[in-house]
């Protein structure tokens, strides 16, 4: 597939990076990334992806647009009010660049449906704002052997790590079981300032083009923080033996998916 | 003793455990923190008995939610 003289001009900023190219931007057209939440983190990083031309971008969310969610969620509009925010963020995504499809799924992630969801995706990005969906999409991703982006927000607070089958640990490598309910503060109880969901979901979009292309190094094996009160950054190395993890370890005790009775962050 | 937490090089008294540690540095929800000394995890059934030594490099990781719902089990 040769580029037009309109995507060739679209594209001309990726285009002349040397770790981008022509190829590159061939592989990201080529690519299928799924976003899991279309809210805060998912947001940002669906209309990066767009614009950077992922031919295929899967949305999945649950809920419509409220009025609560315009201070960060800066895929949907006023108008967007009540409209399933993954309509919303189609509509979105398209008017920013007609090339590429996107794939809607109007549900939440459960484990009935999460190895159908992910299993026609290169990378997903898991942008949820609740620990047993994070688990979740961990082990899904573990067994299906998919790479992902996990991301978190919280306050003034940001985090983030990749997995790579086979390259590093997984999300349950460094946090074993989801803590209980109530147990740690949610974005609805303790707030998290807007612009959060831009810096981290745009890295999760950083990360996601980043192993399309095959440039530099991703955040395997380390998990990076940001404090924007302090404006500090700091990536943490993880233990890199995960041998004993319980599902991605050499004698997995998780070999079937978990779905956890607890649920953060409502948005209503 | 020289202890570098959470990237930041310190001096704290000599011989003190990790949970004496998560104390002095107020460490949220002390519970449910996932604790690394020299890119090893420490259980938290341990933290009361891990001694630190001069020079250990100690992490603390965090629970952190946020983004969207796009999981539903428990809510009307």
């Amino acid at each position: 597939m040769a580029f037009t003289n309109e995507q060739l001009e679209r594209y001309s900023r990726h285009i002349i990076l040397k770790e981008v190219g022509a190829k590159g931007q061939k592989k990201l057209s080529q690519a299928k990334v799924l976003i899991i939440g279309a809210g805060g983190l998912g947001a940002p990083a669906a209309l990066y992806l767009a614009a950077a031309g992922v031919g295929t971008i899967g949305i999945v969310d649950a809920d419509e647009v409220d009025l609560s969610n315009l201070q960060r969620q800066v895929i949907h509009a006023t108008a967007d009010i009540g409209k399933p925010k993954v309509q919303s963020a189609k509509e979105t995504m398209e008017a920013i660049n007609p090339d590429i499809t996107v794939n809607t799924y109007h549900t939440f992630v459960t484990s009935e449906n999460v190895m159908d969801l992910i299993k026609d995706y290169d990378f997903i990005l898991d942008g949820t704002d609740n620990f047993p969906a994070k688990f979740l999409i961990n082990d899904a991703c573990v067994m299906a052997k998919k790479p992902f982006s996990h991301a978190g927000i919280i306050r003034f607070k940001g985090q983030l790590m990749t997995y790579v089958p086979g390259q590093g640990p997984c999300y349950r490598c460094v946090f074993k079981n989801p803590p209980p309910k109530d147990a740690v503060p949610t974005c609805r109880q303790a707030g998290v300032i807007g612009a959060m969901g831009g810096v981290i979901g745009s890295l999760q979009a950083m990360e996601a083009v980043k192993y399309i292309v095959g440039a530099g190094d991703l955040l395997t094996g380390y998990l990076l923080t940001f404090d924007a009160l302090k404006m500090e950054w700091h990536k943490v190395k993880l233990p890199p033996d995960t041998s004993k993890c319980a599902v991605c370890g050499n004698h997995p005790t998780i070999t079937e998916l978990i779905d956890y009775e607890q649920i953060e962050c409502t948005e209503h | 003793m020289r202890l570098t937490v959470a990237g930041k090089t310190k001096d704290y008294e000599d011989g003190i455990t990790v949970a004496k540690l998560i104390e002095l540095e107020n460490v949220e929800t002390p519970e449910y923190v996932t604790v690394t000394v020299n890119d090893e995890f420490v259980e938290s059934g341990d933290f009361g008995n891990t001694v630190l030594k001069d020079g250990d490099t100690v992490e603390f990781l965090y629970f952190m939610g946020g983004g969207s719902i796009a999981q539903h089990t428990d809510r009307n």
